[in-house]
Formats: C-alpha cells, sequence, structure tokens
C-alpha cells in the first residue's frame, strides 16, 4: 500500500528525517515509537503532504501513485488520513459545515455528486454513535471548546466520515481517559478492513493492547533503528529507549 | 485647473436651473454650502480625514451630474422632501457637519432628497427599505440626500441598498442625516454591491438624544472605490451607539471607512466593530475616533478593527483613536491584522477541502462575526449567502437585481 525509500525531508534549515524505509502491506498495522523529538510527527506531516515541511531525497509511493507529486487535498482524495497529534481550533467553520466540504469534495474527487442534506445528517448521526460524540459538538465551531479529550474523539469521527484506506493515529491515545481510549480504540477497530492500513504512533502499551500492532517500529536520529512485532513496543514500556541506543552504539 | 474648478464653474452656472428643480428648505442654504466648497477645494491627502483617499483624482474626470427627479415609491414613512409632513429646516443641513467639503460639494448641488420620517412613538414593525439604482449611459454624478427623523420614541429599522443598473463609470455623494429624538431606536443598515467602475463618497450624521438607541452597519460587498463617513454625536444620556462594518475588497478595489463618535454627555456607551477582508491588490482603510468630551463622565466605549489580509498584495491600514477629556470612563480600542491562517488550511486540506474552499470558508469565518450581529433575521441571512457568493467570486452579476432578471 504505502512505500516510503530513503526519504529525507527538513523544516526550516533543519533536517529531521535522514534516510527513512518503510513498506507497509494492506490490512497491516504499524506501530511507530520513539523519543519526544524524534521526527514522529514530521514523517506523519511528510506523508500526508503539509506544505510546512519539505521532502530533499526519496520517495514516497501509495498503491503505486508518487505522492509527492500530489498536494495535500489529492492525498486526502487518495484516501490518505492523520488524527493530528494537536488538532486546532477554527473559529466560525461549524464542524457541520467542515465535515459537509470534506465529504463532498472527496466524493466530487471521485466523480460522485455532492450527498443529499439528509443523507448527509444521517450519515453524520450513524458516525457519531462510533465514537459516543455528543450531537452538541457537531453545532460549534471545530473543537472550539472541546476538551483534549473530545478533539481526539473528533479526529476518529472524521475519519469515521471519511472512510480513508490509509490512516496515521497520531498520539491519538494521548489526552484520553480509560474508557474515552476504549471506545475510540474500538471505534478504530470496527472501520477497519483487509484493505486498510495504519501507522499508530503512541509511547503507551495501553493503546496497543486494542489495536495490536503487526510490526512495531524505533525511529531515532531521523531513520527506523529497530523494528520488531509487538513483543518490542512491550520491552519499550518497561525499558524505555536507552538499551536501543547502547546497542546502536 | 484643480478639480473642484469644474464643479465651480457649473454651480455658476446652474445654480438657478438647480434651484427652480429643488425646494425652499433645499436653497435655503445652497449658496452658504457652495461658498464653503469654494473655500476649502477637495481635501488633499494631509487633511486628517482624508488620509487614505485620493478626493482629488476621483473627482477629476469629467462627468455628466444627473438632475434625475427622485422616485418615491409610496409609503407611509418615506416622503420625497418637498412633499414633507412636518417642517424639516430644523433637520435639514443641521445635522451635517458644514465644513466637510463633500457635504458643501452635496449640499450646492443637490436638488432633491429623501425624507423617512417616524411619528412619535411610532414603532415600525417591517423595515423600511431604500433601494438607490445608479443608472446612465455615460458617466455620471449622482448626488443623493437622505434625512431620517425619528420622533420621540420612534422605532425602526431602514435598510439602504446602493446598486448599479448599468456597466458605466459613477460617481456618487451621499449625505444621510439622522436625527434621534428622546427614546428612539434605529437600526439602519447600508449595503452597497455595485461594479468596479464607481466612486462613492458617502457622509452618515447621527445624532442622539436622550436614551437613545442607535446601530448602523455599513456593508460594503462590492465596489470600485468606496469613501465612508459616519460620524456619531450622543447629546442625550443614557443612549448608546453600535456602529459596525464589514468590507470585502479584491481586485483593485479601495474602501475606505472613517468614523467619530462623539461622547458630549455622561452615561453614553458606544460599541464599534469593523471587519475587513483584502484580496489580490485592494486596499482598505479605517481610521475612528472615539472622543470622549470632558462632562462625559461614566462612558463606556469599545472600538475594535479586525482584518484579513488574504492576499500578500492587498493592504490595509487601520487607525483606532481614542480622546478622553473626562476621567471616569472605560473605554478600550485595538485593531489586528492577519493572514491566512496556514494551520488552519493545512487541516482543512488534509479532510480533502481544496484549497481555494478552504480559504473561503476561513474568509467567511471571519466576516461571519460582523453577520451574526445584525439583529434583522432576514437580512442576516441574506448577507450570510451574499458574503459567501462574495468570497466565491459569484456576486459580480447582481443575482437579485430586478433588471437582470
Ligand atoms: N514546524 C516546525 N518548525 C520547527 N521545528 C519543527 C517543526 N516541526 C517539528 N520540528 C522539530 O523537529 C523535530 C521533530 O519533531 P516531531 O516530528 O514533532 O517529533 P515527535 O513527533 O517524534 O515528537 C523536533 O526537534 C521539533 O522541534
Ligand atoms: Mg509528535
Amino acid at each position: 500500500m504505502l512505500e516510503i525509500k530513503n526519504l529525507h525531508a527538513k523544516v526550516g534549515d533543519k533536517e529531521i528525517l535522514k534516510g527513512i524505509n518503510l513498506t507497509i502491506g494492506d490490512g497491516e498495522i504499524h506501530a511507530l515509537m520513539g523519543t519526544n523529538g524524534a521526527g514522529k510527527s514530521t514523517l506523519s506531516n511528510v506523508i500526508v503532504g503539509n506544505p510546512a515541511y519539505e521532502v530533499t531525497e526519496g520517495s514516497i509511493t501509495f498503491n503505486g501513485q508518487n505522492l509527492l507529486t500530489m498536494n495535500t487535498e489529492e492525498r486526502a482524495h487518495a484516501g490518505i488520513f492523520m488524527s493530528f497529534q494537536a488538532p486546532i481550533e477554527i473559529p466560525g467553520v461549524s464542524m457541520t459545515n467542515f465535515m459537509r466540504a470534506a465529504v463532498n469534495a472527496r466524493r466530487q474527487a471521485q466523480g460522485k455528486e455532492p450527498l443529499k442534506s439528509t443523507d448527509f445528517l444521517k450519515l453524520m448521526r450513524e458516525k457519531r454513535k462510533l465514537v459516543e460524540i455528543d450531537q452538541k459538538l457537531m453545532n460549534r465551531s471545530v473543537n472550539e471548546g472541546f476538551s483534549g479529550g473530545e478533539r481526539k474523539r473528533n479526529e476518529i469521527f472524521q475519519m469515521a466520515m471519511l472512510e480513508p484506506t490509509f490512516c496515521i493515529l497520531d498520539e491519538t491515545d494521548s489526552g484520553l481517559d480509560v474508557d474515552a481510549l476504549r471506545i475510540v480504540a474500538e471505534g478504530f477497530n470496527k472501520l477497519r478492513t483487509a484493505e486498510t492500513a495504519a501507522i499508530v504512533i503512541t509511547h503507551y502499551q495501553r493503546l496497543l493492547d486494542y489495536i495490536q500492532p503487526d510490526f512495531v517500529h524505533v525511529l531515532m536520529g531521523g531513520k527506523i533503528v529497530k523494528t520488531g512485532t509487538a513483543a518490542l513496543a512491550r520491552q519499550i514500556e518497561e525499558q524505555g529507549f536507552d538499551w536501543i541506543k547502547e546497542e546502536l552504539a | 485647473m484643480t478639480s473642484e474648478q469644474q464643479y465651480i464653474e457649473f454651480y455658476r452656472e446652474a445654480s438657478d436651473l438647480i434651484k427652480n428643480k429643488s425646494c425652499g428648505v433645499m436653497n435655503a442654504v445652497r449658496d452658504e454650502a457652495f461658498e464653503t466648497f469654494q473655500q476649502l477645494g477637495f481635501p488633499s491627502k494631509k487633511v486628517e480625514r482624508y488620509r487614505y483617499t485620493d478626493v482629488d483624482a476621483a473627482f477629476a474626470p469629467n462627468y455628466g451630474i444627473s438632475f434625475a427627479p427622485l422616485t418615491v415609491k409610496p409609503s407611509l414613512y418615506i416622503f420625497n422632501i418637498k412633499d414633507a409632513p412636518i417642517d424639516v429646516a430644523p433637520y435639514y443641513h443641521k445635522v451635517a457637519d458644514r465644513l466637510d467639503a463633500i457635504t458643501a460639494l452635496n449640499t450646492a448641488l443637490v436638488h432633491d432628497a429623501l425624507l423617512v420620517y417616524v411619528p412619535k412613538n411610532t414603532k415600525v414593525a417591517d423595515p423600511i427599505v431604500v433601494d438607490n439604482w445608479l443608472r446612465g449611459t455615460a458617466a455620471t454624478m449622482m448626488n443623493r440626500r437622505i434625512l431620517i427623523v425619528m420622533e420621540q420614541g420612534a422605532d425602526a429599522t431602514i435598510i439602504i441598498n446602493d446598486h448599479a443598473a448599468d456597466k458605466q463609470r459613477f460617481l456618487t455623494t451621499q449625505v444621510i442625516e439622522v436625527f434621534c429624538h428622546d427614546n428612539a431606536r434605529l437600526d439602519l443598515y447600508e449595503i452597497e454591491e455595485t461594479t468596479p467602475l464607481c466612486s462613492r463618497f458617502s457622509n452618515v450624521y447621527i445624532h442622539e438624544g436622550r436614551d437613545c438607541s442607535v446601530k448602523h452597519n455599513s456593508i460594503t460587498l462590492f465596489n470600485g472605490q468606496t469613501r465612508n463617513l459616519c460620524d456619531v454625536y450622543l447629546r442625550g444620556e443614557n443612549s448608546e451607539v453600535t456602529l459596525n462594518g464589514c468590507a470585502i475588497g479584491s481586485g483593485s478595489q479601495r474602501i475606505d471607512n472613517n468614523t467619530l463618535i462623539r461622547h458630549e454627555v455622561p452615561h453614553c456607551t458606544s460599541s464599534e466593530l469593523y471587519k475587513y477582508v483584502v484580496d489580490d491588490k485592494s486596499v482598505g482603510a479605517f481610521a475612528g475616533k472615539i472622543l470622549v468630551e470632558k462632562d462625559a463622565q461614566k462612558t463606556e466605549s469599545q472600538e475594535t478593527n479586525a482584518n484579513l489580509c488574504a492576499s500578500s498584495e492587498a493592504r490595509m491600514f487601520t487607525q483606532p483613536m481614542l480622546e478622553i477629556y473626562a476621567d471616569d470612563v472605560k473605554c478600550a480600542h485595538g485593531s489586528t491584522v492577519g493572514v491566512m491562517d496556514e494551520v488552519a488550511l493545512f487541516y482543512m486540506r488534509q479532510r480533502g477541502i481544496p484549497e481555494a474552499e478552504a480559504r473561503t470558508l476561513l474568509k467567511n469565518a471571519f466576516m461571519g462575526q460582523v453577520i451574526d450581529q445584525i439583529k434583522n433575521e432576514p437580512l442576516r441571512q441574506r448577507l450570510y449567502v451574499k458574503v459567501e457568493k462574495r468570497f466565491r467570486g459569484e456576486l459580480d452579476k447582481c443575482d437579485d437585481c430586478r433588471l437582470c432578471k
């Protein structure tokens, strides 16, 4: 599904990614771990095409398409979705209008008619249930006055609305209490199929208990320095990253 | 020859003709206004309140001056000043600033005037609508005059729409005088939706007695060059005024709003919010002064000017001013000039919303805050639609213009 080769990227003058290689197949879950500032969010932003980041070398292909020649919205239309680590507020743009614009833009890119208003509202209702997000939040501006946990739920709600084939969850678990974590993770699992895949960025095993990874990668010094199975995540939870640094040295 | 010379010569030749077409109350102040104009000439950019608009250049081209008769739709509250049911001499050219050159020129040249008169304790349920249509087969100058008299306890909403019926060069001067007796309430909306060929100079003067409440909304949806002035005189205690403005510029449009709120007596409240979105190479200017005179204790005033520069070539000038001579007042003022929120744009684009659409949503959201405050529900809904269309570039073909249908 996704193939990253020798990817180098910088923000401003600072090179952050220094040769990432990563292949993700259909149906797979890849956990991405690493210390704060290792470049996990940078990699996510580069995959979804944030114009603030510059790719200096390497390639990313998505189902055979060269992602690097596509703009942010084209990548979204191709089925790529990122749950933001820190979702921002957009005052004055209601959740409903925001979602309507997003859903219909995707449909237009697929050559479909815009959804009828009643069908759209029905879809909203259905998907809201999945992550148990309150209707009242839908009448507000995007994320305005949402708690940290509500924002994260809202990310997964948006994912449910847009039905992407490839997702990046960037620390979606941080800020969630135990119950909310379960609801969000179970919601995510319901959206999975054999044709979807995901990168799950987290510091904690508790998320990976719900969303079981096929592979676990450690990002350090701008490269993936270690890849293992679910057991690697458990080891990191217990021992941290120092032992990996030592191994490398 | 400077620009004013052609108007001076025109007046010398045509003043008798204008007087013949006009009426006593207007003619009584005409020559004096002409003298004032002749002495002042057009204000240069050195004149504080005209810093941001080149008046001389706007009046330089050769326009045919229109003396078309005013057509007044019969209504309970709208009159041709010649048919006024009250004596208008105490109001006409009495509220206005007689030392403003544009007001003086308008007073000298205008031959007909509209009167909106709401009698004592009359509450007008439906908005009073005035539609101004610019018509002409050649470059035309229009001079427009509106007098609004709200008697004690009168209550009304007035909507003044400006349209251009022809794709033609138009130059408009407008003077609106509003006299609110004690206890009057007025919501006054002005909506300009003309063309890039139009130049507009509008001066609005509002007098408030005791216990009055006035809201003035100035909305520039589409224009060429616009210079709006609005002066409010708070002359009776316990009165309030709200001045709101919404200005949208694109192409090479220019929008200059200049306001003055003069607190002359104690216990009055004023609040002002002007928002601009300037795109392409358009230029916006806002200068708003709150003047609190020494007797105006317990004044409360809040002035905000917030602007969004949607392109790197657009320009915004902002000048909020506070001048306070009383010591027991609560006044705040501020202005901001921002650019498009790149982080918000990225968030929306990640969800698949195309960049142009995302920009439209953000501009619309920014302006929504002013439109939200419009009390008249049908007008508010109409403006949400219009503003959105404007940002989508769908407004230049005036869609509810009867002539185009
Ligand atoms: N927009 C940005 N501007 C400047 N520096 C940035 C930006 N984004 C990330 N960085 C820097 O890049 C490095 C990697 O950050 P990030 O990818 O957020 O790490 P992680 O998600 O692994 O914690 C950090 O040193 C961070 O300060
Ligand atoms: Mg991060």
